[in-house]
């Protein structure tokens, strides 16, 4: 496949956020390799797939969703072990820590663990994000392929070893590619950003870690962290793909039964503060672009108002060639090519940004417009109408958001961790219709106010200023 | 978002898909007849349609390809076929300016388009019940689009932005068209798909609507629906909607076949960053007939014994082993209208160099030259390949890409069981024998990143509005 160009407006990707958790920034499709086969069997269409829980005997809490019509599995198991939870003397370790688990574990050396996830077809990847770590595994059913497989990410999820030869070669790759981030634009402009709007919160540490706090990671550090986080108590497992419930029931036993238990209550993060006043910083660099990142702590994932702002948000900068921010910066004055705001919600308090590029001697102009348009949209709020589209956006768009095995992994996975209802989907169309114009206002002021944003600009053409 | 298989070299993925590229795939289990269930028909004035039927939800991919991609522009116009792209979305007598996009929104759906050497597609994925409302205005902008001076004096300006976003700024980016542009001499894969800048800034509406006139008619698109729909139904609707469209005479494509290299070429390009990088381009075969030809799929099978998974050669050796590289890849692309291109990359550790790094990819390539590979690193890529296959019906856009793909450069989507097939084959004589064949020096271009301290000033770029 050669090199291919979208007309896509949706954000480069932002560090430190899980696309899942995010609200309303399209997925971008993601082009795996395809090919075509046979038509699939009918699944019962509209129907919105029962979600089967309980827990496994180590008391890791289970999701499962049966479904038979492709001969494949995935498997997620994931813990509050995010950078969330990293501190800022050993930022970085909560990231080593997982990606170390699948490099030596259970008796496999690292070639080994790959090979023989290699050898039945299967895939495993870590997941990793600011509240989330963990493990997700893809495979065919067939006893063989899946058998080994499982086999496999049972070792890596229980029985790490962290050799400690690959932990001291993957410090030195870590700290190689943090000094290469930290020459981008648009990775400093997020680093600067995160820091600004947390101000000492673990969440505003970058997920990798900095070069002095990683090289001063040890291998003790990760057995600690492990031990800590790693626990059956705070696991969740989601499954979704062709096994039985009985079958379901076992595997969830194989992937926790060995898991560290927990030692004392479970870790906490400290709350976020609201933002006192507005901040901004502008940053020097070679780049033709200037990267403009506005924003502030948006909310919980459990904020009464995630569906307004969902809503919402979709008018302001979340619903793409639909939104006023791609609007006004790009289709009216062709000022960008993206231009988008979001909100992250997380078990405290997520980002809410806005984003865009811009040619360096146009970046005033740009920012601008977009707090205008903010202000606009925060002063009155979307008209009638583009709620309407909103909605009717969201909603109508509902089929999109389940009609994978991947995409309904990925929600059984969200919804086990954050505790969200079971009917989570069933209700989801419900929720988004029943919000108004009034609601997204309230919510917005609620939790955007124009006098207490960060604006962090990275690139040419500026001169630099320091931090108020 | 570039949708880049040559991004992958850049930031190698570990261990996803196989066999890059050529996106082939082989069943060891039984299934029925791969394509048993696509329906096929061509209208009268020539377009073709394509059907997959997936009853898993209520949901519809519709895709409409363009055999026309960047591999048919002009000197001075390069970039014109992503313009286009862009300035599809701006309207028609029946269909206003950024209409197209709010009507698919409305209806729930998501849209975009995207460009390619060899190609152009605009897709759209929604609920099932809405299918011909999109159809209708696919066909409408297949005829009757209007480009006007003022539109494309705005969307011009997005291209820029988007081509210093994915290009200009990034220095990968930058080594990669680079080396495309010294690796062919004369064939127009040489030209980056956004366009060099210049020809950019000095494009016309008028070099836009040539475009639209010269490649955009029936007779040159595909339209292919993967989803929950019969094929009849969408023959109905392709019929009457597309079927009124008259055939135009497309213009003749000239081979313009590159030139055998006469030997060596390197190239420097200097762009701010930390770590230097190299990218090493093989001049070797493409696909061209699916059922006859056996080296295509002997490479396919040498990239995937290269960097298949984490534990694949590439990876094991230089990254693991002797720790040379931080990241070490390769790919191969054999499926375009083009020349075919295997290559190689890589970033040295801190402390190695370009050269030592550059002679160990080398040798990686020799040493399966002079040994040959192993019986089970054959069988973990083909087992990969199968489970690629499995997994990639879970995506109804994979599918649906995947047939357009092949179509828009004349491969019929049924030599999809072909190329599984002859995979298969691949012996491990063969796979030696194409690692000797055609990893020499004279066929190779190198072009190697030197970082450049972000304190030093770029050259200013002409200012654009030196363009009339």
């Amino acid at each position: 496949m050669w090199p291919t160009i979208h007309r896509c407006t949706y954000a480069v990707r932002v560090v430190d956020v899980s696309r899942s958790a995010r609200i309303a920034v399209p997925d971008l499709l993601r082009l795996a390799a395809a090919i075509l086969v046979i038509a699939v069997g009918s699944r019962n269409v509209q129907a919105i797939p029962p979600i089967e829980s309980w827990q496994t005997s180590a008391g890791a809490q289970v999701l499962f969703v049966e479904n038979h019509d492709l001969p494949m599995l995935d498997v997620s198991v994931e813990f509050p072990a995010g950078s969330g939870f990293d501190s800022a003397r050993k930022s970085g370790l909560a990231a080593l820590t997982q990606h170390m688990r699948e490099l030596g574990a259970g008796g496999l050396r690292e070639d080994e663990i790959s090979q023989r996830i290699a050898d039945v077809g299967a895939r495993l990847r870590g997941r990793f994000d600011t509240d989330r770590a963990g493990s997700h595994l893809r495979t065919l059913v067939s006893m063989r392929e899946r058998d080994q497989a499982l086999d496999v990410l049972a070792r890596v999820l229980q029985r790490p070893e962290f050799p400690q030869p690959a932990f001291e070669r993957e410090k030195a790759r870590i700290v190689a590619n943090l000094k290469e981030a930290d020459t981008k634009p648009d990775i400093l402009a997020n680093r600067e950003f995160n820091r600004l709007v947390y101000r000492g919160h673990p969440y505003g540490l970058r997920s990798s870690g900095e070069v002095d706090t990683v090289a001063g990671l040890t291998r003790a550090d990760l057995i600690e962290f492990f031990a800590t986080h790693y626990v059956a108590e705070q696991a969740v497992v989601a499954i979704m793909g062709d096994v039985t419930r009985a079958e379901a029931q076992q595997i969830a036993e194989r992937l926790t039964q060995f898991l560290p238990r927990a030692r004392g209550p479970a870790p906490s993060l400290p709350l976020v503060t609201e933002l006192e006043r507005a901040n901004s910083v502008v940053v020097a660099h070679p780049s033709s672009q200037v990267h403009i990142l506005i924003g502030t702590p948006g909310i919980r994932r459990d904020d009464p108002d995630y569906f307004n702002l969902l809503v919402g948000n979709y008018v302001l900068g979340g619903g793409g060639f639909a939104s006023r921010l791609i609007k006004e910066v790009r289709q009216k004055r062709g000022l960008a090519y993206s231009a988008y705001s979001y909100f992250a919600p997380l078990m405290r308090t997520g980002l809410f940004q806005i984003g865009l590029q811009t040619r360096g001697d146009q970046a005033q102009t740009a920012l601008k417009v977009v707090m205008d348009t903010v202000k606009n949209f925060l002063d009155h709020g979307p008209s009638e109408q583009e709620l309407e589209e909103a909605r009717s956006n969201l909603a109508g768009g509902f089929p999109l958001r389940i009609d994978s095995n991947r995409k309904i992994h990925g929600y059984l996975a969200l919804i086990g961790f954050y505790r969200l209802p079971l009917t989570y989907l069933d209700d989801f169309v419900k929720n988004v219709e029943k919000v108004n114009v009034a609601d997204v206002r309230a919510a917005f002021s609620r939790h955007v106010r124009i006098e207490r944003l960060v604006t962090v600009m990275v690139g040419g053409g500026l001169e630099a200023t320091a931090q108020r | 978002m570039i949708l880049d298989s040559s991004m992958r070299i850049f930031w190698p993925r570990r261990a996803s898909a196989p066999a890059l590229g050529m996106i082939v795939v082989l069943v060891l289990f039984a299934v029925p007849a791969a394509n048993a269930s696509v329906h096929e028909y061509r209208l009268e004035n020539g377009m073709r349609v394509l059907v997959k039927e997936d009853h898993r939800a209520p949901v519809v991919v519709s895709m409409v390809w363009y055999g026309a991609g960047s591999v048919d522009e002009f000197n001075g116009t390069t970039g014109v076929a992503h313009v286009l792209e862009h300035m599809m979305f701006k309207g028609t007598a029946k269909v206003p300016a950024g209409e197209f996009s709010r009507r698919v929104a409305r209806a729930g759906g998501r849209e975009n388009a995207f460009t390619s050497r060899d190609y152009t597609a605009y897709f759209q994925t929604l609920h099932r019940d809405k299918l011909a409302m999109v159809l209708e205005m696919e066909a409408d902008r297949m005829a009757n689009l209007i480009l006007t001076k003022e539109t494309f004096e705005k969307e011009i300006k997005v291209v820029m932005e988007e081509r210093r976003l994915r290009t200009d700024d990034q220095p990968h980016a930058l080594v990669y068209e680079t080396l495309m542009a010294v690796a062919l001499r004369t064939h127009p894969y040489r030209h980056p798909i956004i366009g060099w800048m210049n020809d950019l800034q000095n494009m016309a509406v008028t070099d836009v609507s040539d475009w639209y006139r010269r490649w955009y008619a029936p007779n040159n698109a595909v339209l292919v629906v993967v989803g929950d729909i019969s094929g009849e139904e969408v023959i109905g609707h392709a019929r009457k909607l597309f079927g009124t469209i008259e055939p135009r005479a497309l213009p003749v494509r000239k081979p313009q076949n590159e030139p055998d290299q006469m030997g060596e070429r390197r190239v420097v390009v200097k762009a701010p960053s930390k770590l230097p990088h190299i990218l090493m381009a093989y001049r070797v075969p493409k696909l061209l007939d699916p059922e006859l030809d056996s080296e295509p799929y002997a490479l396919d099978v040498l990239e995937g014994v290269l960097d298949g998974h984490d534990g694949a050669r590439l990876n094991a050796a230089l990254v693991r082993g002797t720790r040379m590289a931080s990241s070490a890849g390769a790919g191969y692309s054999g499926i375009g209208r083009g020349p075919g291109v295997f290559m190689l990359s890589g970033t040295p550790s801190e402390g190695r160099s370009i050269a030592d790094l550059e002679a160990a990819l080398k040798a990686e390539v020799q040493r399966i030259a002079t040994e040959g590979v192993r019986d089970d690193e054959l069988r973990r890529v083909k087992a990969q390949v199968v489970s690629a296959h499995v997994y990639a019906r879970d995506s109804m856009f994979a599918q649906a890409r995947h047939m357009g793909s092949l179509e828009s450069i004349g491969l019929s989507h049924r030599s999809i069981e072909t190329q599984l097939r002859r995979l298969r084959e691949v012996t491990a004589e063969q796979v030696q024998q194409v690692a000797r064949r055609y990893f020499v020096d004279d066929a190779l271009t190198v072009a190697v990143l030197e970082p450049q301290p972000l304190s030093v000033k770029r050259q200013p770029a002409a200012p654009e509005d030196s363009r009339h």
